[in-house]
């Protein structure tokens, strides 16, 4: 019984990795939680239920297999994050609210 | 009904057996502590050690209480000997292999669901609460045990050699969870306990569907074992309390 996303052969004592999602309230943010190694999606989400789940409240889990994630590496620091500190009309602050909009908002 | 009035002994003797199943169970998936295959099924099998043995702690307070001669759910726990408990047959087989805990597991899981579900509409409240709570539990054992079954059996060779294996072994002592003594039948009288037939009717639905799924044959029928209830147990048994009671016997009243 094979399912989509699972890789390797029975010789592999290595299960995929899968990164852990954890939503503590339902319209909350998922959060990144950690990881567990598991056979295939389903397993993965139980094995995060064990490991993720049991003390704190949870509304929602999410498995991701490690693999399909792209991230920067810390080379990229510098260009890639540059905080434009000196590009204030990209923070909204910048922005003079018109005093009619201002009267108008909700309570 | 409450707890004070049902001071019997088919009560009280009724939600000991119920204790003992999960307490024998518990402590064998406890074995697993630290020795599962990886370490997501190490924690897997000793939280559901931990759900089974807080309920056998519930189960066995309410028997104490029930019985009426001040024994506490520990009491009840280490200071019984082999043929005073009254687990049935099939918790208490050893672990084995990884296939051989799940079988078993899967054996009990599917028939703890059913009983916790009915049980909730007990008459006897405090069981009826302790049922509602371990039906949650339940509902999830039965899905790690059910998806192990599905894996081990359409997995490799291997695997679905050890699962048969193991289905073989056990499956004739699944035939005693369905008994009715005279206890069980004094209490299905009070509406106290469900009626079995149903539960075994759906136990059966599900278990040959779940094994038809992972391509495992249905053992053949054979003569049942039995005699957990009266305290007539395997040879396993005994060795496992040796282990369980070591502690609280050496140390009577210790605190920690």
């Amino acid at each position: 019984m094979r399912k989509d996303g699972e890789e390797g052969s029975a010789q592999d004592t290595q299960w995929t990795l899968f990164e852990v999602f954890v939503q503590e309230r339902t319209g909350e943010p998922h959060q990144h939680a950690g990881s567990v190694r598991a056979p295939d999606p389903e397993m993965a989400l139980q094995n995060a239920r064990d490991v993720y789940a049991r003390r704190g409240p949870v509304a929602s889990l999410w498995v991701v297999p490690s693999g399909a994630i792209a991230a920067t590496s810390p080379s990229d620091a510098g260009p890639f994050f540059d905080p434009a500190e000196d590009k204030v009309y990209r923070h909204p602050q910048f922005y003079r609210v018109p005093r009619v909009t201002r009267r108008k908002a909700p309570k | 009904m409450s707890a004070r009035d049902t001071g019997t002994a088919a009560l009280a003797a009724y939600l000991i057996r119920l204790g003992d199943d999960r307490l024998v169970l518990g402590h064998r998936l406890s074995e697993w502590c630290g020795h599962g295959p990886i370490l997501e099924e190490d924690i897997a099998l000793t939280n559901i050690a931990l759900d089974l043995i807080g309920q056998a702690q519930a189960l066995l307070t309410l028997g104490g209480e029930a019985e009426g001669k001040g024994r506490s759910a520990d009491d009840l726990a280490y200071f019984r000997d082999e043929i005073d408990f009254t687990n049935c047959l099939l918790v208490e087989q050893p672990n084995g292999d990884f296939a051989q805990t799940i079988a078993r597991q899967f054996f009990f899981d599917a028939f703890d669901h059913l009983l916790a579900s009915a049980l909730e509409s007990s008459s006897h409240r405090p069981l009826a609460g302790v049922a509602a709570k371990a039906r949650l539990e339940a509902a999830y054992h039965l899905r790690h045990s059910r998806e192990w079954m599905l894996r081990l059996g359409g997995g490799t060779e291997e695997s679905h050699r050890r699962l048969q294996r193991a289905v073989g072994e056990l499956w004739r002592f699944t035939g005693e969870l369905f008994e009715s003594d005279d206890i069980d039948r004094e209490l299905q009288a009070a509406g106290i306990a469900p009626d079995p037939a149903p539960i075994r009717k759906a136990w059966e639905e599900t278990v040959s569907g779940v094994l038809r799924e992972a391509g495992i044959d249905v053992p053949a029928d054979e003569p049942m074992r039995s005699g957990g209830r009266r305290g007539r147990h395997t040879e396993h048994l005994g060795h496992m309390l040796a282990e369980m009671q070591i502690v609280a016997r050496s140390h009577p009243g210790a605190r920690w």
